[in-house]
């Protein structure tokens, strides 16, 4: 444990001599592996640090390491008077932060393996600069998790921003990319701004930017239900900035375009670790998010409304990864719903387990891009099942893990929050299960449409030369980019194994796939994740079986200290000590309503599954007859609630028309009062030459115009005629001599 | 007896007439020579003196005297000359180049 500030500094390290030196010339293989084994430390000792805290008791189970003093002692004002401002880098372990650098080292290692096979088609420098963005964002998602107060967390909370705009964009070249990579990295902005207000505040408030002295101090203050007080302020403002960073209404218009990134980049930044940040941040500051109940009901209504809008536009999408995209906005806002309804724990172990199911769908969505040549759109694959078994297999795990089918581990952690939803408030209850049963339906319809049904994709090469079978599988284009078609070039797709990589291939170092050979399986590097990710879809859900089914929730148990002041931990040592949870005051349901409720879960689960496998599998006609009927909606929902047009038409063009308008300030006030400075000096450098001219030359020329004058007398007497000087000089001599002689 | 009174008188009148000649006549050639009058009026008296005086400074000094006469009048006719053939006149009236 004394060596947990190793973990986020070995991805570090991995990036500095990635970015540093391998851009340049490190290989393909070597640049993969020192990544991987980077991160593989990480995992390492994560594990050897969450071992050594499950070893201490459990009111004990958190450990303070002060590395380095960031930010020495300022006096900055709080509400009573000056304060110290100081924060050091200081990271904390306790089990919500263990749980998340598990999660965040793990499935970055399986990550980083599954990429050293998908990207293996970009050229050598493109993909060296891949790792480093993904060891670097490592870095910041585990500093972000490991901080312990506000301003480490911030660095990492801005750091894995960046590394998200840098991988979105990792394609820059291609327009549609970069573009969302600014969208995501300006909505974040938004969301960021609400959070370091809130930190502002916070400070302001406590005088301290310590988790546990700012919950301690929180925990002190009375509860806020009536009014509206500072601690909701505060919990609201980290709440904005929760939105941005997760993907909740209003900010979560940036997720399903941050899709333009490559894959794995999706896999882990986009679904089982950076947009979990949000849940991490509610879940660390449980106790001012307790305290302020009015918030909470906020966070659970946006969370759930969140939930439903976004499995109901995931229901009509056709880009497979855009499908996952809705779904993770979705499934965000069931962790939020969680942390909404007081079940920090339940929305902790919800991010777990869907980190697992969401990355391997993600992952398997990858491969079944990879396999297709970088096609994404449904509509053009089907029957894959039998070209690749392992992702077949490992994605139907995910999607019944997402849908919650027992006994997978999307089950018990949705199952805990619905369960959670229904004490807590019926109607946010009722839409949570509208939205399981779109979740479930949703994801068949991926599965059907990917595996299962006849192939729709294009032709594909049998024999040796097959020039039209090449074009044809060349010519698949990107749904979202109907100009692109026909353009051989392999920014159209994701991954490409058309002529345009072949070239790549020639030069010795690529894996030289040539003309495309049809659906594949993908190599041994990319299936591995997907099964070891399968693997944790499956079991991750046993750390938190309810009592209800006989299980001994431990994974609440254990994350419970972090949701709670330290002196409330300590009261829970006596008997009548339920206070540490703070839904046990309301009625308790028996354990028959919570194993009905379960039931009912699970048949809506399984009923959502049974129509998409009946709209897709067995009447493929019903989906399009039902979306012909419901023209209206469905046209709706295919614009996504036309909400980016909503955006583009207020937002964005409002920011246009401000930058418009002081533009034109710019212009006529600034330039104005710039220029009109310029015409005075002119104007008054005009008079000051008349000045010049009429007074100082004009003192000159008159001084020169008098002696010239008076000279006109004297010129006279020099007449040039040497008998007139002769003449005056005897006259002088004669006026000396009779001075001499008179006058003496 | 001629004493040195009459000397200085002859030598005064001389001056004199030299003095009215140069300042009166407008030929240059006769100006000129009232110069040399002016001139060896003043030898008069410097001759007189050596005599009267016993003593022979006067006299060296009136060779002396008549010898920057000649150089003179050797580079004044020389001017006269160069004049006479620019302007071909002797008319002292004529001489104003150097006035303003």
């Amino acid at each position: 444990m004394r060596y947990i500030w190793l973990i986020p500094l070995l991805p570090l390290f991995g990036a500095a001599v990635n970015g540093l030196f391998g851009i340049r010339s490190f290989s393909r293989r070597t640049a993969g592996a020192f990544a991987t084994a980077m991160m593989l430390g990480a995992l390492g000792l994560s594990l050897v640090a969450f071992w050594q805290l499950l070893g201490l008791p459990a009111d004990a189970r958190a450990y303070d390491a002060n590395m380095l003093e960031w930010i020495p002692k300022i006096p900055l004002a709080t509400h009573d008077g000056i304060g110290n401002f100081e924060v050091t880098w200081g990271f904390r372990l306790d089990p919500l932060s263990a749980m998340m650098i598990l999660v965040v080292t793990g499935i970055g290692t399986l990550i980083h393996i599954y990429s050293t096979g998908y990207m293996v088609d970009e050229p050598r420098g493109g993909y060296v600069r891949f790792f480093t963005y993904l060891n670097l964002f490592c870095f910041f998602m585990l500093m972000l998790v490991l901080g312990n107060n506000f301003l480490v967390m911030f660095v990492g909370w801005e750091g894995v921003g960046l590394c998200s705009y840098l991988l979105i964009g990792y394609w820059y070249e291609k327009k549609s990319a970069s573009d969302a990579g600014k969208k995501a990295f300006i909505t974040n902005r938004v969301g960021d701004w609400g959070f370091i207000l809130g930190v502002f505040l916070i400070y302001y408030t406590f005088g301290t930017l310590d988790f546990r002295a700012v919950q301690n101090a929180a925990a002190a203050l009375p509860v806020e239900t009536a009014q509206f007080g500072v601690l909701s302020l505060i919990c609201l403002l980290l709440f904005v900035g929760a939105t941005g960073k997760s993907a909740q209404i209003p900010l979560y218009v940036w997720l399903p375009d941050a899709m333009e990134g490559p894959t794995p980049v999706s896999a882990l930044i986009h679904a089982a670790t950076m947009v979990t940040a949000g849940v991490y941040m509610l879940g660390r500051n449980a106790v001012l998010f307790q305290q302020a109940p009015q918030v909470m009901t906020i966070v659970a209504i946006v969370g759930v409304l969140t939930a439903l809008m976004a499995a109901s536009i995931g229901l009509v999408q056709y880009d497979i990864k855009r499908v996952l995209a809705y779904s993770t906005v979705s499934q965000l806002g069931y962790m939020f719903t969680a942390m909404g309804v007081g079940a920090f724990s339940a929305g902790a172990f919800h991010l777990m387990t869907h980190a697992f199911f969401k990355a391997l769908l993600f992952l398997g969505s990858g491969s079944v891009i990879h396999a297709m040549a970088g096609e994404q759109d449904m509509r053009r694959m089907g029957a894959l099942k039998k070209h690749m078994p392992v992702t077949f297999v490992t994605m139907l795990i995910g999607t019944l893990a997402i849908a919650g089918i027992f006994p997978l581990s999307g089950f018990f952690s949705k199952d805990e929050i619905l369960f959670r939803a229904f004490l807590a408030n019926k109607a946010v209850w009722v839409i949570a299960v509208i939205t399981a049963f779109m979740t479930a339906f949703y994801m068949f319809r991926l599965v059907s449409m990917t595996f299962f049904g006849n192939y729709r994709g294009p032709a594909w090469e049998t024999g040796s030369h097959g020039a039209v079978a090449t074009a044809a599988a060349h010519g698949v284009k990107h749904p979202a980019d109907p100009q692109a078609h026909g353009q051989a070039h392999k920014v159209d797709h994701e991954v490409s194994h058309g002529p345009a990589d072949a070239d790549a291939a020639h030069d010795g170092h690529g894996s030289g796939h040539g003309p495309w050979h049809g659906p594949h399986e993908s190599p041994r590097a990319m299936t591995f994740p997907l099964q070891a990710l399968a693997v944790g879809a499956v079991i991750a859900g046993f750390l938190g079986i309810p009592t209800a089914l006989g299980g001994g929730n431990a994974i609440e148990h254990f994350l419970e200290p972090s949701f709670t002041a330290q002196h409330r931990a300590e009261s829970a040592i006596n008997p009548q000590s339920e206070i540490h949870n703070p839904q046990s005051e309301e009625p308790h349901a028996s354990r028959g309503v919570e194993l009905g409720l379960m039931a009912l879960s699970l048949m809506v689960a399984i009923g959502g599954i049974a129509i998409a496998y009946r709209f897709y599998v067995t009447h493929p006609e019903t989906s399009e007859s039902l979306a012909e009927r419901f023209a209206g909606a469905h046209r709706t929902l295919s614009n996504k609630y036309y909400v980016d047009e909503l955006y583009g038409a207020t937002v964005i063009s409002g920011t246009f028309a401000a930058a418009r308008n002081l533009w034109t300030v710019d212009r006529t006030v600034v330039d104005g009062a710039v220029n009109g400075a310029g015409w005075l000096t002119v104007i008054s450098s005009w008079f000051s030459g008349l000045t010049d001219k009429g007074v100082v030359d004009g003192l000159v020329n008159l001084v020169g115009w008098i002696v010239q004058e008076g000279s006109q007398g004297f010129r006279r007497l020099q007449t040039g005629l040497v008998q007139n000087y002769a003449m005056v000089m005897l006259l002088g001599i004669f006026a000396f001599v009779t001075v001499y002689l008179f006058v003496r | 007896m001629i004493t040195p009174t009459h000397y200085m008188l002859l030598s005064a009148a001389l001056f004199i007439i030299g003095v009215v000649g140069v300042m009166v006549r407008r030929n240059i050639i006769i100006i000129f020579m009232s110069i040399e009058l002016i001139l060896n009026a003043v030898n008069i008296n410097l001759i007189a003196y050596s005599a009267q005086l016993q003593n022979l400074v006067g006299q060296v000094f009136a060779i002396f005297v008549i010898a920057v006469a000649a150089a003179e009048a050797a580079v004044g006719l020389g001017i006269i000359l160069a004049f006479y053939r620019n302007k071909e006149t002797v008319n002292i009236d004529e001489m104003n180049l150097m006035k303003f």
